[in-house]
């Protein structure tokens, strides 16, 4: 029952949700310059106020729009599924890169620098392999040799 | 670029995101969802790198130039080693997550103590913890399906194993919640470390007792743990989309580790703390039961004269890098207009769609591999079932013995087809270390020998003898 109900809301939610996700990005109020133009190492205590609530709603509705999407994913390709997904969690390289990049103290940076090798290499690794197994799937018997 | 600027190269990244999953549900659309995620990817790199603050390029390229250098020969590996290649990614997204929070939390500790705010000090023990934990348990996963040799491959049990694991990590929650309370407190640079030092230790805990059967559904809850790490992260940053990245990673390993349970008939607590495998022993020297072996040549006479052929693959197969050779049988027999299919047991194979890889790999048409429910009800119709390095998904006594393991763990119905051949190692038990009693009925027939060798065996019974 809860399938179906998933199922059917999946699309809806997916448009919901990005519209939620546009209004939230988009919304005015915080001061748009205040992080960039001023070297940070004299900014770092000044970042901007966080909308708590306003994360957890991307959070629980990207998490609805993930179950909806992933139950439709076909079960053939469940394991390129985990490299890709591999791969797209290796957006934390945006995370690393604001922690190496910045004028921050060397030891900081180092941290940073090890965790954008290590996202990185999921990406290369993620993609290019998702894509070698995808390549293998053939509808019909063609190719017979 | 503005901060406006890059909230829209994110939202754009995001929405990509999303199709890139959406196209996964078909393999003929698949394709386009790994360059959307590239593209994705791509965006969401250079509007970060593109902000003014931003300034230590160097550091940065030689950074990104050794993930590349070690991220492309990780994709080269052969797929019968795509679990490890999986366990190990994960690893490396649980590190970056958890270096990242440490490396904020002394930040902010220097340079800004009133960021420390609670909200943040939540998700930043919440990132460390998820992120460690699932560095070494996927150090450790990997190891065991690398069968790196320290490592052990059999669970490790040991009197209060649970009650211990559960002490550590309470005292590791504890410890996090004292951080909150008290971010900046003269022995908090201190408790950081303890904290980090208990993810870690428990990481490595939480895998020992895990057993080669449940690797599908470890690597499966480990991939959420990397998804959720990343979530932490984005909390942490204040990002948007680290959180929706990382949400549609958790929620894929979410559901996959629910499929994967279900394909077992157990619970998530039941595989992380039921330590499959130790509760054997209960028919050890029961009646000696024999198996009877078949020539390759009979074998192979029996299958030209079916209608239905359906291969069952199994962890064997893989070992064995058997899947070409099947790829000539299913010629072989194909040519002869018998029709050929394959039963595909969610939780066959050491990661979940294991088997469709290495079928799909040696050319095999994916119309062909179904599913265990779409397969099941034709069973009774089928006059062979071969059986190729399958073990536990095949055993019948799923369905009724209440004291084996593997008690109502749906099962392909093997033992409804005419006859069954399996094809076997050794005379061991498989790799739960449970006899399974198809083996013994009337109609199996076994091929002892490794998965590789029958199958070419076979293959060369079918073309060589080729005057029926």
């Amino acid at each position: 029952m809860s399938h179906r109900l998933i199922r059917r809301l999946g699309p809806s939610l997916l448009v919901g949700g990005l519209g939620i996700m546009a209004a939230v990005t988009a919304a005015p109020g915080q001061e748009p310059s205040q992080l960039t133009g001023v070297p940070l190492a004299t900014t770092a205590h000044l970042e901007r106020p966080i909308d708590y609530w306003s994360l957890l709603f991307v959070f629980v509705l990207s998490t609805f729009i993930g179950l909806g999407i992933i139950r439709r994913v076909s079960r053939l390709l469940h394991t390129p599924l985990m490299s890709l997904t591999n791969a797209i969690s290796a957006i934390a390289v945006v995370g690393a890169i604001l922690v190496v990049g910045p004028e921050y103290p060397t030891n900081i940076r180092i941290l940073g620098a090890i965790a954008l090798f290590a996202s990185m290499t999921n990406i290369v690794s993620g993609f290019l392999i998702t894509d070698r197994m995808l390549k293998m799937f053939k509808q019909d018997d063609g190719g017979k040799k | 670029m503005s901060h406006s600027f890059v909230q829209f190269f994110y939202l754009i990244a995001t929405a990509l995101f999303i199709f890139s999953l959406h196209w996964m549900n078909d393999p003929k659309t698949a394709r386009n969802g790994v360059f959307a995620g590239v593209g994705a990817m791509a965006i969401a790199v250079f509007a970060t790198w593109g902000q003014p603050f931003i300034v230590n390029h160097g550091w940065i390229v030689v950074a990104i130039v050794l993930g590349v250098a070690v991220g492309w020969p990780l994709s080269r590996v052969p797929l019968t080693a795509v679990p490890q290649r999986t366990a190990l990614s994960h690893a490396f997204g649980g590190l970056a997550a958890g270096l990242v929070g440490t490396a904020k939390y002394y930040l902010w500790l220097q340079e800004g103590p009133e960021n420390l705010t609670a909200f943040k000090m939540v998700a930043i023990i919440a990132e460390i913890i998820l992120g460690f934990l699932t560095f070494t348990g996927s150090l450790m996963a990997a190891g065991k399906l690398q069968e790196v040799k320290w490592i052990p491959q059999r669970p490790v049990t040991y009197p209060l194993q649970n009650l211990s694991n559960l002490a550590l990590m309470l005292i590791g929650v504890g410890l996090g919640i004292a951080l909150v309370i008290n971010p900046t407190a003269t022995w908090a640079p201190l408790l950081f470390p303890a904290i980090i030092a208990i993810a870690l230790i428990f990481g490595v805990l939480l895998i020992i007792p895990i057993g080669g059967a449940d690797m599908p559904t470890v690597i499966a809850i480990l991939n959420a743990y990397a998804g959720l790490s990343a979530v932490a992260m984005g909390f942490v940053l204040d990002n948007k989309l680290l959180i929706t990245a990382g949400a549609l990673d958790g929620s894929s390993g979410l559901i996959l580790s629910i499929i994967m349970c279900k394909a077992m008939n157990r619970s998530f607590t039941n595989v992380l703390f039921g330590a499959f495998g130790q509760v054997q022993a209960t028919k050890a020297i029961g009646e000696q039961q024999v198996y009877k072996a078949e020539t390759f040549e009979g074998a192979a006479q029996i299958m030209e004269q079916a209608n239905l052929v359906v291969i069952i693959p199994g962890y064997g197969m893989a070992v064995a890098q058997a899947q070409h050779k099947v790829r000539e049988l299913y010629d072989q027999l194909k040519k002869r207009g018998i029709t050929v299919k394959f039963a595909i047991h969610p939780v066959a194979g050491r990661m979940p769609g294991h088997m469709n890889v290495l079928l799909a790999e040696a050319d095999i048409p994916y119309t062909d591999l179904l599913e265990m429910d779409d397969i099941n009800s034709d069973m009774p119709q089928c006059d062979v079932a071969l059986v190729v390095g399958a073990n536990d998904v095949v055993n019948p006594a799923a369905r009724y013995d209440k004291s084996s393991p593997i008690y109502g763990m749906p099962i392909i119905a093997a033992d409804k087809a005419r006859t069954v051949f399996a094809i076997k190692r050794s005379k061991n038990p498989g790799f739960a270390g449970i006899d399974n009693e198809l083996y013994f009925a009337d109609k199996t027939w076994m091929l002892f020998g490794d998965a590789k060798n029958v199958m070419g065996e076979l293959v060369k019974a079918l073309s060589g003898g080729g005057m029926h």
